[in-house]
């Protein structure tokens, strides 16, 4: 294989890489909003967060990809592709994100509620000091499937020539006519990406739990559920 | 702002057309997906160790892999072994497989689910282990995951338009083709989200009242 | 405000959908004073304690501490609904012991008692420490302070809790069943506490317990609850030993006394 295929792949495997981490980061955000906002009291915060979080897990991400990249230009607005794709990608997962949250802050026991109530915390503070630190132990085993289903659907920014790993496994293709072995080979690449955020994630997961007196099962492959 | 509304509606009725490819993919899929996951859960519950491992190493190395990745990986390798089938076909193939990966975990939730005492309670009355199966545990196992079940055919639907990539025209495929002849892409694009989100939501409505319907276990 | 009338409950009712709760209920307590009510579940005794620790609000009714109302407050002559500041200023005197302890499992058992009062009174770490310290060696946990409340038995937890409630300095104590989660052994050490902090402090206390025999020693009153009412309202020695209703007899009857 020459050295110029090779810069394609490495290139497709940093972005790839890219779009995952910050599209988790910024989905994150949009998760904690969202997530809390569904929480809210006042009933027009909540009902904008349902309206996010409806739309975005009704709308294939795909279709959210190509609405940024060719809509968005329509009125008025140029945006680097790569951002598109962090943008689309974020959007979508948080939508599940949220979710996620909103369930881990609900699991958190009432009686803690009310003993931040009990010692006069002010709002922001039961949520930063009490509730936030329980519920993040139960948000990282579904964070863990959240995170793997982003990495799965960086692949599709390929279909937008944006140069992944996916693309520069067809460009590998395309010159090598190795099919089968390419295709398997990114397959095997992802699911050893997958299983690297996996581990990091078990780790992070064991540290929460500890900071709360828990101890975690152990085990690589115990992944929660994926929700729809 | 230069976005003509009527053009949306103009885009209708390819969306129809690429809608009826779309849910042709996921019936298929979903079905495949349905039995394939039963056998997968079937299979990783094995005793035997050489059965076991290799399948859960095999459901979760499809599990976490790109569709689109497996999508491409069928369309361009099944030929080269002498099997041809439509790219729809090998779409919804490729659809239900990943997606059984899916069920399979929804299966064994749902089998672990069942306690322990019926099958002590089989063993027992000395039933055979076929028996136990389809007339002890299966039939609580099931009712119990219908819910999860449902919710997977509205992602299944959701991850059409990937097929588009290997040349099934559904509606994004069939809005791009679109665009690509007036130069207009935006209004067709948008016809095809604004579609899949109506039937998106229409599923999600239709997958609450099934979950009401059998989320209750029956005693 | 007189003395006698440091908490006043006037007025006051609550349903919760058909159920009455709490029926057009009046009564006093003063500062300093030593209040248990009793009477059977759904009597509407935990009731009282969860309002005036703003966990639940009455639905008419006010409540009122050392002069001012919790929720409501005063304009020129005319009483308002009161906003969430003053609502946070006037429980600000008042704390709660719960039945499930409620320890924060982030914290470790010195924080727990520490945080408060650092966040919300805003007191210099090392005061608040020094405090904390005290607090817990005066319930017998000196040696637990880095501990995690996970690693603690039910009763250490809950004397915990009460180390808690008292760093943040309360006027008013509220106790919550404190012991019905605990075996008899782990009760007593909390009830042991609980006695202590009765005889070396004048905070003010309204219990909700079924110790009897504890309820005896530390009170000044005993209020019996039923169906929303107070039916009694004496002290120890007479309710126990006295009773004027037959509701409260058979009650007491019935009791389990737990130390």
């Amino acid at each position: 294989m020459s050295a110029g295929l090779m810069a394609y792949v490495w290139e497709g495997l940093l972005n790839t890489l890219l779009l995952t981490v910050f599209g988790a980061l910024l989905g994150l955000v949009f998760a904690f909003v969202a997530g809390l906002a569904r929480s809210s009291e006042r009933k027009v915060v909540r009902g904008i967060a349902m309206v996010y979080t409806e739309v975005f897990r009704g709308f294939p991400a795909l279709v959210l990809l190509f609405a940024l990249i060719f809509i968005v230009p329509q009125f008025g607005f140029q945006l680097n592709p790569l951002f598109a794709g962090v943008l689309a990608l974020a959007l979508n997962i948080g939508a599940y994100a949220a979710e996620v949250v909103r369930g881990a802050v609900r699991s958190v026991p009432p009686g803690q509620l009310e003993a931040a109530i009990a010692l006069n915390f002010t709002p922001l503070q039961r949520l930063r000091k009490v509730i936030l630190p329980q519920a993040i132990v139960a948000m990282i085993p579904p964070f863990t499937n959240n995170l793997i289903e982003l990495l799965k659907a960086t692949s599709l920014v390929s279909l937008v020539y944006i140069s992944d790993l996916t693309f520069a496994g067809q460009l590998l293709r395309a010159s090598t006519g190795e099919t089968a072995l390419v295709f398997f080979g990114l397959l095997v690449g992802y699911g050893v990406i997958a299983l690297g955020f996996t581990v990091v994630m078990k780790l992070l997961e064991r540290m929460a739990a500890r900071s709360l007196g828990r101890s975690v099962p152990k085990g690589l492959f115990g992944r929660a559920e994926v929700a729809a | 702002m230069n976005f003509q509304w009527n053009l949306v509606w103009d885009a209708v009725p390819t969306m129809l057309d690429g809608l009826v490819v779309a849910l042709f993919a996921t019936c298929i899929g979903y079905v495949i997906a349905l039995v394939l996951g039963l056998v997968f859960a079937f299979l990783r519950r094995s005793g035997n160790r050489w059965v076991s491992a290799p399948v859960g190493f095999l459901v979760e190395f499809i599990r976490s892999t790109p569709l689109l990745v497996q999508l491409f990986f069928f369309f361009y390798v099944l030929p080269l072994i002498g099997i041809s089938a439509s790219p729809l076909v090998t779409g919804a193939f490729a659809l239900g497989l990943h997606y059984a990966t899916y069920t399979s975990e929804v299966y064994r939730s749902g089998i672990d689910g069942v306690p322990a005492g019926q099958w002590e309670a089989a063993t027992a009355l000395n039933l055979s282990t076929r028996r136990t199966w389809t007339n002890v545990i299966l039939p609580q196992a099931i009712p119990r995951v219908i819910p999860a079940l449902a919710n997977y055919v509205i992602a299944m639907f959701k991850d059409t338009p990937q097929l588009l990539a290997i040349t099934v025209v559904e509606m994004l495929g069939g809005a791009i083709a679109l665009g690509s002849e007036t130069f207009r892409y935006s209004e067709p694009i948008a016809a095809a989200g604004i579609v899949y989100l109506l039937v998106a939501l229409l599923m999600a409505w239709l997958a609450r009242i099934v979950e009401r319907r059998f989320g209750q276990v029956r005693v | 405000m007189t003395n006698g009338e440091f908490i006043t409950f006037d007025g006051v009712h609550k349903s919760f959908g058909n159920n009455v709760v709490l029926d057009d209920l009046s009564f006093s307590v003063g500062s300093g004073e030593r209040v248990t009510l009793i009477g059977p579940s759904g009597s509407g005794k935990t009731t009282i304690l969860r309002m005036l620790m703003t966990l639940t609000r009455p639905d008419r009714g006010t409540i009122g501490v050392d002069g001012d109302y919790l929720y409501h407050e005063r304009r020129g002559d005319t009483l308002v609904p009161a906003g969430e500041a003053h609502i946070r200023k006037v429980r600000s005197r008042i704390t709660m012991v719960f039945q499930h302890f409620n320890l924060f499992p982030n914290m470790k058992v010195l924080r727990n008692v520490t945080e408060a009062p650092i966040h919300v009174l805003g007191r210099p770490k090392e005061e608040a420490e020094a405090r904390g310290r005290e607090l817990l060696e005066m319930v017998g946990l000196a040696d637990k302070l880095d501990a995690h409340p996970s690693q603690l038995s039910g009763g250490q937890q809950q004397r915990v809790a009460i180390a808690r409630a008292l760093a943040v300095d309360p006027d008013v104590l509220l106790l919550d069943e404190v012991t019905s989660a605990l075996d008899p052994e782990l009760a007593a050490e909390v009830l042991d506490v609980l006695r202590d902090i009765a005889k070396s402090t004048d905070v003010t206390m309204l219990l909700v317990t079924h110790a009897m025999r504890f309820a005896r020693d530390v009170s000044d009153r005993v209020l019996m609850f039923n169906e929303g009412k107070i039916i009694e309202d004496a002290a120890p020695d007479k309710l126990f030993n006295e009773p004027e209703h037959d509701r409260t007899r058979s009650f007491l009857r019935s009791v389990i006394d737990e130390t």
